[in-house]
């Protein structure tokens, strides 16, 4: 099989996670900024990890003949600190010309308080300034409702953002109508224990089509399964599905949203 | 979207939901043992348990795990997210 990653911290992982995937079909890799497992001291610290996910990394994956793509942002989780907040999203247009950024990502909140709000407002106006595509992450667990309505109220009162550029991530039965009816696009998570298994994932494809919904492993430094995306499309073929819908629910869908930022270019 | 062949879902699924029911009996006897009933998160688990008589369960499971408020929160005191809403109980 051939598949898109289209949500991976790679920084976090090891070499011989590039080669299980490239092994398993991945033909992409897409990495949207995110926290570091501990908050950083300085925007400078963010103008390294942006080089890396600029220049350190697609190189690293260019090693393993996997072409690697980048989000940009300051996470909700580090946006509680508004001076760093606002110094870090003022570093990010001179990185937005690098051959392999996708847009702004994954922005969104976290814990849904006001600062965390001032600061996804500033990224959606940043991503309406430079026509940037979105990737948005919603909160964990208890938060998520909440901070699922919330961040799709706000881009969609934004007359500029255009829904169908935007990716409403780590959506679950609770909140993916509400991604789904608003226009945009929806990503599943599969975690071991939080977000979604295969089988619920499955399900909420069967339900809502494969049109504007995704998987992805995310995974990163946390309980994560770098392979959770080749691992769910063999629980499609167990449901008794064919090569042709598992190509377009691993490969085509993502395809289909990540083509329209003009960086996403697969060899 | 339907499979071009679709399996029987007890077949496939039957042993592993099985499994974690029953996990699920034996987490409960675990915690009226230790007496840890009062936590709130365990009277969240309860109270979503009864989501399971009805129809669309997954969703109602976790709509009851939510936090049902709509206004921001003044300040984020913390990153972290338990799995049950506090201001519940
Ligand atoms: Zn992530």
């Amino acid at each position: 099989m051939r598949y898109i990653e289209p949500h991976a911290h790679m920084v976090s992982r090891t070499t011989d996670d590039y080669v299980a995937m490239v092994t398993a079909g991945c033909k992409a890799v897409c990495e949207p900024a995110f926290w570091a497992g501990f908050d950083r001291s300085s925007s400078k610290g963010f103008y390294d990890y942006f080089r890396q996910l600029t220049e350190y990394e697609p190189a690293r994956a260019a090693k393993f003949h996997l072409p690697h793509f980048s989000w940009l942002c300051i996470n909700p989780k580090e946006s509680e600190d508004l001076v760093l907040a606002n110094e870090v999203i003022d570093l990010i247009p001179e990185f937005l010309d690098k051959p392999n950024v996708l847009g702004i990502g994954e922005i969104g909140l976290n814990k849904n308080s006001r600062n965390e709000m001032t600061i996804l407002e500033r990224h959606v106006d940043l991503a309406a300034q430079h026509q940037q595509l979105i990737l948005v992450h919603t909160p964990h667990l208890e938060d998520k409702l909440k901070g699922t309505q919330l961040i799709v109220d706000l881009i969609k009162s934004d007359s500029r953002i255009d829904p169908s550029r935007v990716l409403i991530d780590h959506v679950e039965e609770h909140t993916v109508k509400y991604v789904m009816d608003a226009g945009m696009w929806g990503g599943i998570t599969l975690y071991p224990e939080s977000k979604a298994t295969s089988p619920r994932a499955i399900d909420m494809i069967e339900a809502y089509g494969a049109d504007r919904l995704w998987m992805n492993s995310a995974c990163d430094w946390g309980v994560s399964v770098p392979l959770a995306v080749p691992y769910a499309a063999m629980e499609m073929r167990r449901r008794g599905y064919d090569d042709e819908t598992i190509d377009q629910v691993f490969y085509k869908t993502p395809l289909a949203f990540l083509s329209q930022s003009q960086n996403f270019k697969l060899n | 979207m339907k499979p071009a062949k679709p399996q029987n879902p007890v077949d496939l699924y039957f042993m592993d939901a099985r499994s974690k029911l029953i996990d699920i009996a034996a987490f409960m006897d675990r915690v009226e043992r230790e007496g840890a009933t009062d936590d709130f998160r365990y009277q969240a688990f309860l109270e979503a348990l009864k989501e399971l008589g009805q129809a669309d369960r997954a969703r109602s499971v976790l709509l009851s795990l939510s936090d049902p408020t709509k206004e921001l929160i003044p300040a984020a005191t913390t990153k972290a997210a338990c799995g049950a809403w506090p201001g519940k109980g």
